[in-house]
């Protein structure tokens, strides 16, 4: 039977440098949990070390967590790639990780915290996850593809770091699957502003934990799985965004 | 001032465009952000950006612009560069950053 469920598809934790160490599984589930949340994204900044973590974190929960990433493209477009599987997510990190100079100074731009499922720390990433990678946005979207993942490209409404904001324009014969809306604006609003043929998301980009589910998509789905949402993203068998 | 002229004297490098190199160049503009481009910059300006993606071409089209100069040496993606000569536009190479380019083109367009 086909239910509503409540999806924020892009939130941070604490190791992406711009947050800080409240943003663990725990109180991630938390928050997630108060605001009625049923599937959580985890989009760290070119990495995905913390899926891992907040994915075990939830066992025993009904929250659905999916691995992810948000890569920033050559052009400095950021795209959410979620892969129904963390192999796969690890996978596009380690091609990320080939293509991301730099090392992080947590002085300037804070720490890269990795944690497991107990709020313990595990390490520090001394990746520059701040920057941009070396790979074209285009490939990007292909190698997401290429692991099954779904890509979709962050926050089009905002002037940094979107995909309107560094190239204009969304190129055309891009194979996206969705655009993403910041909590400033509804997909209804959205639809009348942006002129696309893909469909629209709204989540909360949360970087603290009072923000998870500040912003969301409802989809219409029978279950919380990655094929579901996949299927719900293109209208099929009765599956679909209802805003 | 020619665009001919200015590629002499930058030396810069001609990847497409080539009968187009007789056009006047009002100005320039600097800027990685296509939005940006897209909102502020004036016919006949010739672009100097980072930016290799083929929108590039696009937005000098559509905004009417002289050229696009490429800086720090960067190639333009094999797209962009199919589509520049699609378009009959001006994409020009430079070794060196956007700071200097940006100078040169100012001293010489107010000369």
């Amino acid at each position: 039977m086909l239910k509503p469920f409540k999806a924020d598809l892009h939130i941070h934790t604490c190791l992406s440098p711009c947050t800080e160490l409240d943003m663990s599984p725990k109180r991630i589930l938390t928050s997630a949990q108060e605001k009625k949340v049923d599937i959580l994204a985890i989009c760290d900044h070119n990495s995905t070390e913390n899926s891992k973590a907040v994915i075990h974190a939830a066992k025993g929960t009904e929250i659905k967590i999916i691995p992810g990433m948000e890569v920033t493209s050559q052009e400095e477009v950021h795209i959410l790639a979620l892969f129904d599987d963390i192999e796969k997510a690890l996978k596009l990190q380690d091609y990320v990780y080939q293509h991301l100079p730099g090392k992080n100074d947590e002085d300037v731009f804070g720490m890269q915290v990795i944690v497991n499922e107990n709020e313990e720390v595990l390490g520090f990433c001394d990746k520059l996850l701040i920057g941009a990678t070396t790979i074209p946005l285009e490939n990007i979207i292909r190698t997401i593809h290429s692991f099954d993942g779904i890509s979709i490209a962050s926050h089009i409404d905002r002037q940094a770091f979107s995909i309107i904001s560094q190239l204009g324009f969304i190129p055309e014969n891009l194979e996206l699957d969705a655009v993403e809306i910041s909590t400033h604006l509804t997909i209804e609003e959205a639809e009348k502003t942006f002129q696309t043929r893909y469909p629209f998301t709204r989540s909360s980009d949360a970087h603290y934990p009072e923000d998870i589910g500040k912003g969301f998509t409802t989809f219409l789905l029978e279950e919380s799985t990655m094929g579901e949402i996949k299927k719900a993203l293109k209208s099929e068998d009765g599956r679909k965004i209802i805003h | 001032m020619k665009l001919k002229d200015i590629i002499e004297k930058m030396d810069l490098k001609v990847l497409s465009g080539q009968d187009k190199l007789e056009c006047d160049v009002t100005g320039g503009y600097t800027s990685d952000l296509l939005s940006d481009v897209i909102a502020n910059s004036k016919e006949g300006n010739l672009w100097i950006t980072l930016q290799t993606h083929q929108n590039i071409i696009a937005v000098a089209k559509l905004k009417d612009l002289a050229g696009i100069i490429i800086i720090n040496n960067r190639e333009p993606d094999e797209d962009t560069l199919t589509k520049a000569k699609e378009e009959n536009v001006p994409v020009l190479c430079s070794q060196e950053m956007a700071f200097v380019v940006s100078g040169k083109l100012y001293k010489l367009a107010s000369s």
